[in-house]
């Protein structure tokens, strides 16, 4: 069922090779028929999908590269479940959001979109760390495609950047996914072997120097394209220079799969270079709220300022996931979800602006209230759902988040909660400051004076997302319950651990 | 009358606001007369329930808490803790029943106020749905039963107040206002929410009832005084954001932007009055300490803003300061264990300072109305070097305000001298107590200041004859 989930954008590009050249609205067509699709059969995915267990669920397995016990497997559980279907929601409305905007080699544009849906979801799924690789490193291509070609003025420069970047992270996982497959052979009755499954059993084992230099590998690789500071610096760019739509899923979806891993390999692999690093990798978290936060104050371009703003909020889900409480490592997961929802539909907020004055300097707007009501109402909601507003998605994420960092045993201190928490100041200054600038005030510029109000099609991408940032904040149990198993099982997992270490560190002692 | 009946009614008079709201901010410009009558009229059903419930609980059940608790979130079994589950809920008790009836009360004085008021405003639906939005969100925190809610509610009515101060937003003076009122009011938050954290973090519970019940079994955070202290003067930050006390005094007088009905709701009774009931629910854990840090800060609150009175050539900024300062007092008056003089102190403010705004509108507009006349759009019409020799132009207002400026300044026979002089006693028995003799000094001190910034006005803008006075009819 996953493989279907995974391989159906196929069938769109599939269909895509028989449309003829010309045939612009078919081409958009189809390209978003096949990605909803996708978020249907994903949607079956989420149905069947049973909360209370912890293990891997909807396992396919299919040998690959028999002879070093690389398979193809794939499963999902709590953890990424939600994200799976996050990348599933957000495509068809990347899809939809770009279709005035993308005119130029459209056929390609959409073949890359659907393309980099079967990397995300690939990572998502992937059971097996060498097929998370492959799919890891596939994905780069058609995202690099997609900011280098449909891009804004500098968009090769921010591409090659990206693309640099998230490579360089990338190498060392590789070699640390071959080390560790090697370790793997070594112990007693071992063999060669990339599976998930059974390196969870045998990596915690690792002693220590070794398993803290294959855990900073992986962490680094994450780190880069969370992007965590001081790595962040190619996401600005990024940002600034793609297509409304590579914003979108970068920002939704790209970014998450930094902290996916970190969650999903980090923890349950190294559980004791976990404990070491937690309070070094939570102070370059914390850094990134406020830094993100002051950065994003200073902004003159509304994209630039989201883009900082993303810096600061995923620095909330790694805070949370190295807390490794019930509460941090839940807020984690779902402030992930609400950062995709409500980061997402800012940049598509942003596009609209953009695409009506083809400019995103703030000094530029102005009192838009005035001219564009229903534009300020969805922009308004979404703003609030980005500071963490109280009935909407934003704030129950950071809430546990917060609750599980400060109550954490692990980081051993209250500073790291009580710095983050003051970056919930920082970005009330900032996006109410940006909101002001941009839709209070007189309506001054002659420029802004005839703009329309949003149309059917922008009104009907941004409602989804509505309904997720309002259910999410008021009744966030939906989608806190199927993370629910698999977040117990491995705070448990890091508990006894943990306690185990110490235990043995006693009786040595003794 | 049944405890279920009771909290059905109590459950409906927090989402009668909320629905209000929904409605206008949906259909509120496709309704009739833009839905005012139905925003209003939804109010008055919340009055009336209000008075329903407070009725019934003091004589039914008169000694009894009435609560309803249900599971938000569920985080399973957690090992060393139990079962971990956040839990919201609502209680009914005396306090609360009080509390309804007085902010159903005057959100609904304000709307009916407002329907003539701001009767022609470009975005009039839109200003019914915000009141709507402010009124539940301090609904909810009157009524909550747990620190959870409390947060959320009080996070709440600093949006409101952002919407509703900044309502005239093409004033840039008002957007600013909003965005400051917004902002520093969640500075404040920010510490409550850290006191809220180590609650849960020693008692995994955030309900009232298992908070103060362990504290009463003997648990405190950490195990230790200096942790409970500081849970309780970090809880008190969010009275010191809403109830504008210092340094986060600053958003208040500012958010006089807002259309007026607004300041009355924000100023004279219910968003200031907010601080000072959180202080009165989370009573039971604060320490002598705790008292201690908001004693003091409702002093130097009262003394500084006392003093800015008292240079301040702006009638309303006076006033504006004067609310401020008064609040020092409550806040003071509350620190020092005098709980229910600090309330009655709330009560009796409410309404002479309502009446003192009322009467500098009125001033304000004799003024403006005189200046428009004679063609001057340089003279600020609520400057009080400007004014002068009004009582003779205007002896209602004159007779009205002095009763007014008596009662603050705290003369006999007034209502003001009855609350000031409870909390005064009170400052001076937890100087005796204690030694902390500056608290009752600053009390006094401040007494001074207050009729001498309100006799300021009063002879400036009333007394003898001024150069232009001539001009005022």
């Amino acid at each position: 069922m996953l493989s279907f989930v995974l391989f159906s954008p196929f069938l769109g590009i599939l269909l895509l090779a028989l449309v003829p050249k010309g045939k612009a609205s078919i081409v958009k067509i189809v390209g978003i028929a096949s990605s909803l699709l996708t978020f249907l059969l994903s949607l079956a995915v989420y149905w069947h999908f049973n909360p209370l267990s912890a293990e891997l669920q909807f396992v396919e397995q299919l040998p690959w590269i028999h002879s070093l016990d690389m398979n193809y497997i794939v499963g999902v559980d709590g953890m990424s479940l939600l994200l799976l279907v996050l990348t599933t929601f957000l495509t068809p409305i990347a899809l939809v959001a770009s279709w005035n905007s993308i005119t130029d080699r459209l056929k390609g544009y959409v073949v890359c979109m659907l393309l980099l849906e079967v990397g995300m979801i690939g990572v998502f799924v992937a059971v097996d760390l060498f097929l998370f690789y492959v799919f890891w490193e596939a994905m780069l291509i058609p995202m690099y495609f997609i900011i280098g070609i449909w891009g804004g003025k500098d968009r090769i420069y921010a591409a090659v950047k990206f693309f640099l970047y998230t490579m360089a992270g990338s190498l060392l996982m590789l070699i640390a996914i071959i080390s560790l497959a090697y370790y793997a052979s070594t112990v007693p009755q071992g063999q060669f072997t990339t599976d998930l499954r059974k390196l969870m059993a045998i990596a915690p084992g690792i002693a220590s120097p070794m398993q803290a230099w294959m855990f900073l590998a992986f962490a680094l690789s994450f780190a880069i394209k969370v992007p965590l500071f001081p790595f962040h610096t190619w996401l600005p760019d990024a940002h600034v220079q793609a297509p409304t739509a590579g914003s979108v899923i970068l920002a939704g979806v790209l970014l998450k799969m930094g902290t996916y891993g970190m969650l999903r390999f980090c923890l349950p692999l190294f559980p004791f270079a976990s404990f070491q690093f937690a309070p070094y990798i939570c102070v370059l978290a914390v850094i990134g709220i406020v830094y993100g936060a002051l950065v994003a104050m200073v902004q003159t371009d509304i994209k630039k300022l989201v883009a900082y703003s993303s810096v600061s909020h995923l620095g909330f889900v790694v805070l949370g996931i190295f807390s490794m409480t019930e509460e941090g490592i839940q807020g984690g997961i779902l402030q992930m979800i609400n950062h995709g929802l409500s980061t997402g539909a800012l940049f598509l907020i942003v596009g609209m602006i953009y695409d009506r004055r083809h400019t995103r300097e703030i000094s530029e707007f102005g009192g838009l209230s005035k001219q564009m009501p229903v534009f300020a109402s969805f922009f308004m909601i979404t703003m609030l759902s980005s500071i963490g507003l109280p009935g909407l998605n934003g704030f129950v994420g950071e809430f546990l988040i917060l609750l599980g960092s400060f109550k954490s045993s692990f980081l051993g201190t209250h500073v790291f909660t009580i710095v983050a928490a003051s970056g919930v100041v920082f970005a009330a200054v900032y996006m109410l400051w940006m909101f002001q600038r941009v839709m209070f005030g007189t309506l001054k510029n002659p420029a802004n004076q005839n703009l329309p109000d949003l149309s059917v099609r922008e009104i009907g991408l941004l409602i989804p997302i509505m309904i997720f940032i309002v259910w999410i904040g008021i009744y966030p149990t939906t989608f806190l319950r199927p993370p629910a198993a698999s977040t117990a099982k491995l705070v448990k997992m890091l508990e006894q651990t943990r306690n185990g270490e110490t235990l043995m560190k006693g009786s040595r002692e003794k | 009358m049944t405890q279920e009946l009771l909290l059905q009614l109590a459950t409906a008079i927090l989402f009668l606001p909320l629905l209000s709201f929904l409605i206008i901010i949906f259909f509120g410009k496709k309704l009739p007369r833009q839905g005012d009558i139905v925003s209003l009229s939804l109010v008055g059903l919340a009055l009336a329930s209000a008075f329903a419930i407070l009725i019934g609980k003091l004589t039914l059940f008169h000694a009894e808490t009435i609560s309803y608790t249900f599971t938000w979130v569920d985080f399973g079994k957690v090992t060393g803790i139990g079962h971990l589950k956040l839990e919201l809920g609502i209680m009914v008790d005396n306090l609360v029943a009080v509390m309804l009836v007085v902010v159903t009360l005057i959100s609904f004085l304000v709307h009916l106020f407002s329907v003539e008021y701001m009767h022609g405003d470009v975005r009039y639906s839109r200003y019914f749905a915000y009141l709507g939005i402010f009124t539940f969100s301090m609904l909810g925190i009157v009524i909550t039963n747990n620190f959870f809610m409390m947060y959320v509610f009080w996070e709440l009515v600093g949006l409101s107040s952002y919407l509703l101060i900044g309502h005239w937003y093409e004033k840039k003076s008002a957007s600013d206002a909003g965005k400051k009122a917004f902002i520093v009011n969640r500075v404040g938050d920010v510490g409550m929410f850290i006191g809220i954290n180590i609650l849960w973090t020693n008692f995994h519970t955030l309900t009232f009832e298992g908070v103060f019940g362990a504290m009463k079994a003997g648990h405190i955070p950490f195990e230790s005084n200096p942790w409970l202290t500081a849970a309780g003067i970090l809880i008190f930050c969010g009275a010191v954001g809403k109830s504008a006390q210092f340094p986060l005094h600053v958003w208040l007088p500012d958010a006089m932007e807002g259309p007026t009905p607004v300041s009355a709701l924000i100023h004279a009774a219910t968003m200031v009055a907010a601080g000072v009931y959180l202080i009165a629910r989370t009573f039971p854990m604060m320490t002598a300490d705790a008292l201690m840090v908001i004693a003091y800060v409702g002093a130097i609150t009262a003394f500084i803003s006392a003093t800015i009175a008292i240079a301040q050539n702006d009638i309303k900024k006076v006033l504006a300061y004067s609310t401020v300062s008064q609040l020092g007092y409550m806040v003071m008056g509350l620190g020092v264990g005098a709980y229910t003089a600090g309330f009655f102190h709330l009560a009796t403010h409410a309404a002479f300072k309502a009446g003192l705004f009322l009467g500098a509108g009125s001033v304000i507009h004799a003024m403006h109305h005189a200046l428009h006349h004679q063609g001057d759009h340089h003279t600020d019409p609520q400057d009080i070097r400007n004014m002068g020799g009004l009582r003779s132009k205007m002896p209602v207002t004159f007779w009205t305000f002095l009763i007014y400026t008596l009662a603050i300044s705290g003369v006999p026979l007034t209502s003001g001298f009855m609350s000031k002089d409870e909390i005064l006693a009170g400052t001076l028995a937890y100087g005796n107590l204690t030694g902390h003799v500056f608290i009752p000094i600053v009390g006094f001190l401040v007494a001074g200041l207050t009729a001498f910034y309100m006799f300021r006005i009063v002879i400036l803008a009333f007394m003898g004859t001024h150069a232009d006075a001539d001009r005022c009819h």
